[in-house]
Formats: structure tokens, sequence, C-alpha cells
């Protein structure tokens, strides 16, 4: 028995791509391609990685709004796969999610008060008073103004409607959420109010979060543990101390440094990565980060690493997926090829 | 190619009789800027009262929030607010010899896109979507170069894309901006804004869509870029971050007005406008400790139409006293550091 609420073993999503008059599959995006993860009741997993690396996907899938192509997901040592519609529909009570865009993912028809009394119908739960004073108190525990209940979510600004989103996904009192990027898109000042609302609503419901996001000081700051995804695949996971203090996968490590950090007395060697993200189309053989490593030799070309133990890390579970874990990258090299490259290039003349 | 700019080089004297002399350092100075909209709420002034100076050959960055009038300031320095909805109402865009804010739309045309270029927030809206990359940039060539050959023009817009790090500009200017990368569209944008080797170049929120990882890129070339060129950056932002890492001197902006402008290190290290140090003291940051409270800045911006009497951010401001329904003037409170807040001299941090 393990102390896990969430489990997600070698999880794969692969959509179809159609094309051509006859509609026909001319390809796969291997937007989720082998993810595991583990969660512990009342802690947060910070899911980390790039536009298009497949984060959403993962949430979704976990959700089963996408059905997986492959993998099992464990909830409460349930395999949800094996649950009939009856079940899962009792078990998504206790696993909700919060939308990066909370404008799209609230009803622009609906009043803030029908929206937050939905959950309760849906699972028939308590009379039309009840219900009226579970959303008012849902209403005060985000705080919002009672009075939002006959209004609806166009009036409110997108911090207000991350609460209102906030406040619906707890309404029934889950066991987990999965935060999709809930604070990428509000200003920094309503950024840190949304934090802390989450990091109390953890400590007074026990609520375990899958914490997705871009930012990698909002991660650190709310999260156990991390996990880095490039690309559909998880590249190294990890204690978040640890993280941050040694990564060891030279994109953890390059991301980590690409943070602007807010202090102008802070010259940070920077570390650029040379060109864009690859399709999830057509991922690189091998490391599918071997297209962009600094540190990239013949034998990642072709052969993919496995998400192990790192080396001198044992029992500590950090993991990570690299054929040369650790080794620092000579940035410094790197960094002076690509100043000879600048100095190649032919000068603007004023 | 310096002679299509002779033509401005010895402008007419503006109508009004004073003439405008900038001190040497500065090639830009906002005065007293009003920029109002027409809405159905009745006239808003997105940006009111607003000032400060653009250092020659340095990077001002402009800070705020969402809505706070960032924009709506460049612009109006741009002289592209939307029409007939938004005007100038007042104040002067000092820059050299002239008052942008009033020159003819002739003369506007020689310094736009040319002294004075301009990278949009959303390149996927500044860049038509039928027209292929080559044909954009060609087009930027033709109207600034009219006696470019069309010869020229392929290998100069070649040689620019390669400037900014695209791979295989050959074959990239046969593409559409749909079929590259939002990091890629990008550095076409700034291409395109480096066309005339403008002296100023505002770059609005360049790379706030784009990865961290794309983010670093696009931070270092510019930085390149101005390193070669000299040029003069206006580069607006929200993110702290990248203020610290790309500017000289940083202007922060609150609901349409300047609450603070400063060096930057005199800015992060002694902020003297409760707004300034709220922002600074909620952000998380990598060497704090995970999963405390962040400190916050309670509230929200009051909305344009319905803005307090006296200052903006008294509803949020933790020292809020009576004689804040005063609006407070800008004071100085350091060497080059100014603060709109009747408290500024009195705060320690
Ligand atoms: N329903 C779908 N059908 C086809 N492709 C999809 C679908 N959903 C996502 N994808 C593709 O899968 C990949 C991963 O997308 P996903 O939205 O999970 O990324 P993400 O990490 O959440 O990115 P972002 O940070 O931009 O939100 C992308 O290439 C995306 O285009
Ligand atoms: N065409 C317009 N008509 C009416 N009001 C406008 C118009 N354009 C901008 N505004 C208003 O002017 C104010 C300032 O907008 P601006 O776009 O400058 O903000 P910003 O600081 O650039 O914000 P963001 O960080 O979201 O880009 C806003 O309140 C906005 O609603
Ligand atoms: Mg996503
Ligand atoms: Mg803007």
């Amino acid at each position: 028995m393990t102390n896990n609420l969430l489990e997600v073993r070698n999880l794969k999503m692969h959509f179809p791509i159609h094309g051509g008059v006859l509609w026909r599959k001319i390809g796969t995006v291997y937007a989720v391609d082998g993810v595991s993860l583990k969660i512990r009741a009342g802690e947060t997993l910070g899911l980390v990685g790039e536009s298009g690396c497949g984060k959403t996907t993962v949430g979704r899938t976990i959700l089963r709004i996408y059905d997986p192509t492959d993998g099992d997901v464990l909830f409460g040592g349930k395999n949800m796969s094996l649950l009939g519609r009856k079940e899962l529909r009792n078990l998504r009570r206790n696993l909700q999610m919060i939308f990066q865009d909370p404008f799209e993912s609230l009803n622009s028809r609906q009043t803030i008060g029908d929206i937050l009394e939905e959950p309760f119908i849906i699972h028939s739960i308590g009379t039309p008073e009840e219900r009226n004073t579970e959303v008012r108190k849902l209403l005060d525990r985000v705080g919002i103004p009672e009075n939002a209940v006959t209004r609806f979510p166009h009036e409110f600004s997108g911090g207000q409607r991350q609460r209102i989103g906030i406040a619906r996904a707890i309404a029934l009192k889950p066991k987990m959420v999965i935060c999709d990027e809930p604070v990428s898109a509000l200003d920094v000042s309503i950024q840190s109010q949304i934090l802390n609302l989450l990091l109390e609503l953890q400590e007074e419901m026990n609520l375990t979060y899958l914490f997705i996001a871009h930012d990698l000081a909002v991660i650190k700051h709310i999260s156990d543990h991390i996990a880095v995804m490039y690309l559909g695949k998880i590249v190294e996971s990890s204690d978040a101390d640890a993280l941050y203090e040694r990564p060891l996968h030279p994109y953890t490590q390059t991301l980590i440094s690409a943070i602007p950090v807010p202090d102008p007395t802070v010259k940070r060697e920077k570390r650029i990565l040379i060109g864009d993200v690859p399709s999830p189309i057509n991922p690189p053989s091998g490391c599918r980060f071997h297209t962009r490593c600094p540190i990239v030799k013949d034998r990642c070309k072709t052969e993919e690493p496995q998400l192990c133990s790192a080396p001198g890390t044992e029992g500590k579970s950090h993991l990570v997926a690299c054929h040369y874990a650790g080794q620092r990258a000579d940035f410094q090299e790197q960094s002076q090829n690509s100043a000879r490259m600048m100095k190649k290039l032919p000068a603007i003349s004023r | 190619m310096r002679n299509i700019l002779d033509g401005i080089a010895n402008p007419v004297r503006q109508s009004h009789s004073d003439t405008i002399k900038l001190s040497e350092n500065v090639i830009l100075n906002i005065k007293n800027l009003v920029t109002a909209f027409d809405t159905e709420a009745g006239t808003v002034r997105a940006v009111d009262d607003v000032s400060f100076e653009v250092k020659k050959g340095q990077t001002l960055g402009i800070v705020g929030e969402s809505g706070c009038g960032k924009s709506v300031t460049s612009l109006s320095i741009m002289r592209l607010l939307p029409k007939p909805a938004g005007r100038i109402e007042s104040g002067q865009i000092l820059f050299h010899d002239m008052d942008i804010a009033k020159i003819d739309a002739d003369k506007m045309h020689t310094i736009r896109g040319n002294r004075i270029s301009m990278i949009f927030q959303e390149p996927m809206t500044a860049l038509n979507p039928v027209h292929k990359i080559g044909k954009q940039i060609r087009e930027v060539y033709q109207l600034h170069y009219s006696k470019m050959g069309g010869k020229d023009i392929r290998e100069k817009s070649v040689e620019m894309l390669r400037k900014v790090g695209i791979p295989d500009p050959e074959k990239r200017i046969g593409e559409y901006p749909h079929q590259i990368s939002g990091g890629m569209r990008q550095r076409i944008m700034i291409a395109m804004a480096l066309v005339c080797k403008p002296e100023v170049l505002i770059a609005d929120e360049p790379t706030t869509a784009l990865d961290v990882t794309i983010q670093a890129q696009i931070l270092e070339l510019m930085k390149a870029l101005q390193r070669e060129t000299g040029m003069t950056i206006i580069f607006i932002t929200h993110d702290l971050g990248v203020i610290a890492e790309l500017c000289d001197e940083v202007v922060v902006m609150y609901a349409g007005k300047v609450a603070e402008t400063a060096p930057v290190i005199e800015l992060f290290k002694h902020p003297k406008h409760p707004y300034t140090k709220g922002l600074l003291s909620s952000i998380p940051r990598l060497e704090n400790q995970r999963k405390v409270k962040l400190n916050v800045i309670k509230g929200m911006v009051p909305s344009l139409c319905e803005l307090p009497q006296g200052c903006r951010f008294q509803n949020r401001c933790p020292q809020v006293q009576k004689i804040c329904s005063v609006q407070p003037h800008k004071k100085s409170v350091g060497e080059n550091h100014f603060a709109s807040c009747h408290f500024s001299e009195s705060f320690r941090f």
C-alpha cells in the first residue's frame, strides 16, 4: 500500500492527424508519449515544460477527457480505465480541474450562482436552500462578493474569474485538483493573490495538486516535487529544491538558466539553446532533446535514454533521462561558438 | 543610405515659437502626455499626464499591469492610435527638434518605421497571414528605399533574416507566417523593424507569448543588435525579471499614470512608490522558501471609468491616508529617481 493518491504509468496520448480528400489518417501527434508520475496525498507535483510539450494533454488524459492510447492512471489505488461510467463519475467528484483561461471554462450565459450550483445538482447534493448557502460560502472563501451570484462571467476581471473557477473546482471538496496554468494569464499582483489562495486551500482541505505551468519561479514556489517535460516525455523529476540546486538534465539546466532574475545586480551566465522545439508529429530519434542539446554525443541520436535514478542520488527519487546526466555542459565553449557565429554575420552599418 | 533621411535633417520650424532643445544624451522626451479614447462610457484618459525621458543608446523599460497604458503610450509615440476613437489630447513628445505629438501626418511618415520603429505585442496580427514572409519584408524595403532593385532587396532581406538568427533564410522567405513558430515570427518582426536602422526601437512585449528558452534567445539578440548599432530601445513588459536583465532605466506605470521612474538598480534596491514595493515583494523568487505566503497587493486596479479622486493606487495601498485623495505630484526621491506618492520620501525599505 502506497500513499500515492495519483499514479500515472507509462501514459500515452497520440492524436491522429487526418487530411487529404478522403480524410485519411496521415500522421500522428505524439503529444504524450510514455509519462509516469506519482503524487502523494496532500502534496503538489509541478509539471513544467515549454509550449506544446504535452502538459495540458497529460492533465486532460488523467481526467479522461481523452481516452489514453496506452498506459494506466491509478487514482486512490483504483485503475481508472477499469471503472464503469458511474464509478468514474463518482471518482471525478474527487478529481477536479482549473483552467488557464477561466473565461473559456465558465459558461458565459450562466450566472455565477448557476455555475457554482451546477456541481451540486449533477451529484444530487442538498436542497436548493442548502445549495444556495454552499454557493455563498464558496464565494466568500475565494474572496468574491456575494452579490456575484446574479452576475455573469464577463462582468469580472481575469483574476476574479480565476477565483470563480477555483470555487467551482473545490465545491464538492475534492481530493485532488489539476491546475492547468491557473496564473499564467494574470498580472503579477493578482498572480500572488491566487497562488496564496491555492496554498491556503491546500492546507485547509488537504488538497493534492498537479500544478501545470511554464513559469519556473511559480512552479518552484508552489510545488513539493517537480517533473520537467519535453516533447511528450518526462526528462527529469525530483524534489523541488534539489531540482533547482542540482539540475541534472541539460534541458532542465537550460530552462533554469533562462529564467530572467528580478535582480539587476545578478549577472548570470546564460545558456542559450539553439533552435526551436521540434514538432511532436516527427519527434527526433533517440533522445528527443538531442537536436538542441549542448552536450549531445552520437549515442544520443539513436539510443533513447530511460528515466531512471540519477547517479549519486539513489534513494532520493531524483530521476533523469539522459545518457550523460549531470555532466555539466561546457556552455562556455558553446557561448563562445555562438559569439563567433554572431561575429561572422554581416554588420548592420549606420 | 543616409541620404533618404536628409529631408528631415533640417525640419521646418514648429508652428509654436519656442525651439525644442533636448539635452545632449536624451533622444525622446515625453512631457505631460494625455491620450484619450471616446468610449460608450464617455471619454477615458488611458494615458494621463505621463512624463519620462529616454536616453540615447540606452534601454528604457516600461512595466505595469494589464491596461495601465503601456501600449497606448507607445502607440502615441508612433502616432498609431486607433482613429477616430483615440487621440493625443495634450502634452509633448519631443524627438530631436520636433514635437511628434503635433507634427503633420506627412512628416510623421518620414519618422515612423524609419527613425522610430515598433515591434507589436502579437506578431501574428502584425504580419499579414496571406502574404509570404519575403513579400512582407520586400514591402518594407520598397517603402523606405524606393530606389532599391528587386535583387538587392532579396539579398538584403536574406541578410537581415540571418542577422536575427533565422536559419535557412532563403527558404523562409518563401513561407507564410502560420508555417513558422512564434519565436521565428517575432524574429521576423524584429528584422522588419530594423530594416531602416531606426534610432529608436519600441518593443511592445515582444517575448510575452514565447517560451523562456526562446525569450532568452530574443533578449540576447536585442542586446547584441543594440551593442552593434547603438540604437535606443523602449522595452515594454510586465515581467520584472526581463526589466532587471535588459533595461538601464525603468518607468513603472499604474492606471494610466507614472508611479515611479528610476535607474534599474536603484529601482530594485530602493523602490519608493508603494506600488513598486508591492510588486517587487509579491513575485515568487527562486531563492525564497517554497510554499510560504507571498506578499500581496490587495484588491485590483480600478477601471478607467471609476477612478478615485487623487492617487489611483489608494484603494490598494497599505500606507493610504487622507491626503491621498489629492493627486500626488512627481517628486524627486533620489538621483534620477522620481516617484508620485505623498509619502515617498519617508519610506524605508
Ligand atoms: N485534441 C487534439 N488533437 C490533436 N492534437 C492535439 C490535441 N490536443 C493537443 N494536441 C497537440 O499535442 C501537443 C501537446 O499539446 P498540449 O496542449 O498538451 O501542450 P501544452 O504543454 O499544454 O502546451 P501549452 O504550454 O501551449 O499549453 C501539441 O502539439 C498540440 O498541438
Ligand atoms: N481603442 C480603444 N478604445 C477604448 N479604450 C482603449 C482602446 N485601446 C486601449 N484602451 C484602453 O486604454 C487602457 C490602456 O490600454 P493599453 O493597451 O495601453 O494597456 P497595456 O498597459 O498595454 O496593457 P497590456 O499589458 O494588457 O498590453 C486600457 O484601459 C484600455 O481599455
Ligand atoms: Mg497547455
Ligand atoms: Mg499592451
